[in-house]
């Protein structure tokens, strides 16, 4: 089938970017999303132009690294994707196809579909963690956890760190993957000794890198590859009252 | 040269422990003089990294992706074995031990393996008490499941995400101390070469891929964990990103590479549907537990649905060949993957084959199902499903998946002691990009153990050893060994952007690809390897003088990150074609086919070829030049015999 598209070009941060058009004749329905934009670098390599910068590694949708706005919707049309997951199928002949960077201050252009999120990295060491070292840890059926706080653990702690949800958001803010860290470890007793100063540090982190608040809008739900539930923003939202009110673990300099 | 196993005397079970109490230790008070480069950020990297800032250490990380997060290790998904018997099924430290050399088809060393056995118990503590969710029982205590090549149900797992959940533990932990300030993180820099002093590992030269920057990084000692080196096929389960390039500088420095023939072929993976593919999507192993393995009994059924003119349901019980409980009744379907990968393409090769190439066999949920209900099955593979759905856009719960063998994990790596030290003082090698462990064939649940036990409980403990003798003696980067790296590194990157040939990188590795698959792939012969060195020589002279790198060095330019990765696999796979044509005999993934039983079974010939290949490089001009040096396996503890899994 026939694809025409237009990517956002942008060398790097410091200069202006613009939309450059770009059609490719056979693209097969098989292919992924990426391999159609390898298809596409190929022939650029072979008309001597600077191929197309975009982030990918695993391809299997898990690592995190791919992500960009297709039509205006992260990842693209399809629910519950990362683009690497996405297959021309989803595509019909002669469809045209629109290509840019997730916008956010918080995640400056690297290149082309390339942009920093370095930002998320440091709202984890922020706090994202338990401070335990190695050896000498318990043994591991010692602490039993009921099977549906463990579960729901498990569903925050899926999140990928694409950042899709901040893509999504009018607000631009990061609150969907910040909570779902403080959700995946205030479920669980090993992350109660720490859960208040936790979600304080974690949040103030957020504001510092400039990511806005959420007004409850929903975007970034129903964008995230992971399907990461806004229920996660409700429970730190919570964390962080309890915390005002009780003061129990909170830094003393941030309440 | 020093190559010396360092295995400590004394019995099995108290090797390490002896071990452990005859280590030199470095003061506290001293820890912070040390600085550590860690290179790699996956499970044994990330694990390693964080436990030596835990213990007063200066740790300096890198990582090519933008973030620790995004390491390979990732996409793990089945599971991670551990001895602790909590099933009361009978597991033991022995048995997951024998379990796993025998699993290697007897090609590792039994003192490391009963180490790693050993190990195994407290990762499972350490990552619980990091909070990874792994799967739970209703009253609150950890669920296991069993895997590839175990009668015990011995695997820890986070659904399909085992890898992931385990790698953000250690994740979580490298962040407290880059918090803490005692890991300093380097993303988006990729390690180029290796700078050694007096012979000793002293620093690394690493090309940041954001501004193209060379910069020199000066340390006491230099750890590798840098994966495998798999995506030498082009095609396979690896991230695109994965290569061999920091390991293959460090044995072109000295160190030498043991095993390289040994290559997982992993047999649950998505066919390849077409010459655009850039890689296999793996399908979990655990999916074997209750999927089953079958193609047409007869070649006239299995055309009908090549051709589209039949589906699985058309098939009658009667008429399906379930060759895996056929011909391995007490294993089954969960027989290793070295010997499912190989039926499965024997049952192809047959022409049984049941995609539009001829080249899938179906895995089969429909009897489980039936069994267990559809809401068993979808807790259990769920997220396996989708994943499935998604590629190849058929639904699983309907339909049988088709699936076929692809190129999984590398065994072979850098050369290590017992202490993980490689054969140049001060630099270490961990998790995949070491050869120590897994033998010819690593069973399934075993790669993230290693990387963890590697990173968590080792190393820190090895490293200490050797920095204590040595004392601090960092070197200045402004030292004459860090400029000639430096200036050895640019000028191969302006080579390689001047030469403006007219094949793209991404061509010659596709190339490259099919000639490592089809010569050193899962059947090899003496001729096909001969063919292949020819092969591989050719193409890397084509290389040099007809690749067309993209851009300039000085931007974010994968043309060029991967035209230095391409270049390194060129020499390497003809390493491993050395590797496999010296190896006469046939062990794990391994396989030559002048070396089977007469029921196509692995024949090893123990009498010969009881050794890791450790090659030491020496030259490369129109073909590569390496010395073998050969390091005895002894077993001391276990019986070698032939593997049966019937």
């Amino acid at each position: 089938m026939k694809i025409s598209m237009e990517i956002w070009r942008q060398r790097n941060a410091r200069v202006k970017g613009k939309f450059e058009k770009y059609s490719l004749d056979e693209v097969s329905e098989d292919m992924s999303f990426l391999e159609m934009l390898d298809v596409l670098n190929e022939k650029l390599i072979k008309e001597n132009n600077d191929p197309v910068a975009f982030g990918h590694d695993c391809r299997e949708g898990i690592c995190g690294s791919c992500g960009f706005m297709i039509n205006g919707r992260a990842h693209g049309p399809q629910e519950a994707v990362a683009v690497c997951q996405l297959h021309m199928r989803t595509f019909r002949d002669g469809d045209h196809l629109v290509l840019e960077p997730w916008r956010s201050a918080a995640f400056p252009v690297i290149k082309d579909l390339v942009v920093d999120r370095a930002s998320f990295d440091r709202i984890q060491q922020r706090g994202g963690y338990i401070s335990v070292n190695t050896g000498a840890a318990p043994d591991a059926n010692a602490i039993p956890v009921p099977k549906d706080y463990s579960d729901e653990a498990f569903n925050a702690a899926a999140c990928i760190g694409c950042g899709a949800c901040v893509a999504a958001c009018p607000n631009g803010s990061a609150m969907l993957f910040t909570s779902a860290k403080v959700s995946h470890l205030a479920l669980l007793p090993q992350g109660h000794p720490e859960r208040y100063s936790r979600v304080v540090k974690m949040l103030n982190q957020h504001d510092e890198e400039g990511f806005g608040n959420c007004t409850n809008i929903g975007a970034c739900e129903a964008e995230c590859p992971k399907e990461i539930s806004i229920s996660h923003i409700a429970r730190m939202n919570r964390e962080f009252i309890a915390c005002k009110f009780s003061g129990i673990g909170a830094p003393a300099k941030d309440v | 040269m020093n190559f010396e196993s360092k295995t400590p005397d004394g019995p099995l079970a108290e090797k390490w422990t002896l071990h452990k109490n005859q280590l030199k230790l470095v003061n506290p008070a001293n820890k912070r003089k040390f600085h550590i480069i860690m290179v790699g950020t996956g499970l044994a990297g990330g694990s390693a990294a964080a436990s030596l800032a835990e213990l007063g250490y200066n740790v300096t990380s890198f990582c090519f992706q933008d973030s620790p997060r995004r390491a390979h290790s990732i996409a793990a998904q089945g599971g991670i074995n551990a001895a602790k018997n909590y099933q009361n099924d009978g597991d033991s430290v022995w048995r997951l031990f024998y379990d796993t050399i025998k699993g290697g088809d007897y090609r590792s060393r039994e003192a490391n393996v009963y180490r790693l056995a050993e190990l195994s118990v407290n990762i499972i503590d350490q990552a619980v008490a990091q909070g990874v969710p792994f799967a739970r029982e209703y009253g609150g205590l950890l669920d296991n499941r069993s895997f590839g090549g175990a009668q015990v149900s011995r695997t820890f797992y986070s659904r399909g995400q085992t890898g992931q959940q385990l790698l953000l533990g250690c994740y979580q932990a490298l962040n407290r101390q880059i918090d803490a300030g005692k890991v300093k993180s380097y993303p988006r820099h990729e390690m180029l070469d290796l700078v050694l002093v007096d012979g000793k590992a002293k620093g690394i030269i690493a090309r940041d891929l954001v501004t193209g920057e060379i910069k020199p990084f000066s340390a006491d000692a230099v750890v590798l964990a840098t994966g495998g080196y798999g995506n030498v096929f082009y095609l396979s389960t690896n991230a695109k990103g994965s290569n061999a390039t920091a390991a293959w500088r460090a044995h072109k420095r000295g160190a030498l590479f043991a095993n390289p023939c040994y290559t997982q072929i992993h047999p649950t993976c998505i066919p390849v549907s077409g010459s655009y593919q850039s890689k296999l999507t793996l399908m979990s192993e655990s999916l074997r537990n209750d999927g089953r393995v079958w193609v047409p009994k007869s070649r006239e059924n299995a055309k009908a649905i090549q051709e589209g003119k039949k589906t699985a349901k058309d098939i009658a019980e009667e008429d399906r060949d379930y060759f895996l409980e056929r011909k391995y009744p007490s294993f089954g379907n969960l027989v290793p993957r070295d010997v499912a990968a190989r039926n499965i393409k024997e049952a192809c090769d047959d022409g049984r084959g049941v995609n539009k190439t001829g080249q899938a066999s179906f895995l089969d949920f429909k009897d489980a199902i039936a069994r267990l209900g559809k809401d068993v099955i979808s807790a259990r593979y769920g997220n396996l499903f989708e994943m499935y759905e998604k590629i190849t856009g058929d639904n699983p719960y309907e339909k049988p998946m088709k699936i076929y063998p692809a190129v999984h994990y590398t065994m072979g790596g850098l050369w290590v002691d017992y202490n993980l030290m490689t054969n140049i003082p001060g630099l270490y090698a961990i998790g995949e990009a070491n050869f120590s462990d897994h033998g010819a064939n690593r069973l399934g649940a075993s790669a993230l153990m290693q990387g963890l036990a590697d990173g968590y409980f080792i190393l820190p403990y090895t490293i200490g050893d050797y920095l204590a003798t040595e004392g601090t003696s960092k070197i200045d980067t402004s030292h004459e060994a860090f400029k000639s790296a430096i200036t050895g590194v640019l000028s191969k990157n302006e080579t390689l952007l001047g030469i403006r040939g007219n094949k793209s990188v991404d061509e010659f590795h596709r190339e490259l690809g099919l000639i490592v698959w089809d010569h050193i792939g899962m059947a090899r012969t003496a001729e096909g390897l001969g063919v292949s060195l020819v092969k591989i020589r050719e193409l890397r002279k084509e290389f040099w003088e007809n690749v067309k790198v993209a851009g300039t060095g000085d931007e974010l330019n994968e043309s060029l990150e991967k035209a230095n990765r391409v270049a390194d696999f060129m020499e390497l796979a003809e390493l491993m074609a050395k590797d496999a044509l010296h190896r006469d005999e046939s062990a794990g993934g391994h396989f030559r086919l002048e070396h089977q039983t007469e029921e196509g079974e692995a024949r090893r010939n123990d009498d010969e070829f009881t050794y890791a290949a450790a090659w030491e490089f020496e030259s490369l001009n129109s073909e590569g030049h390496w010395k073998l040096k050969k390091e005895k396996l002894e077993f001391e503890f276990v019986k070698l015999t032939q593997r049966s899994y019937k």
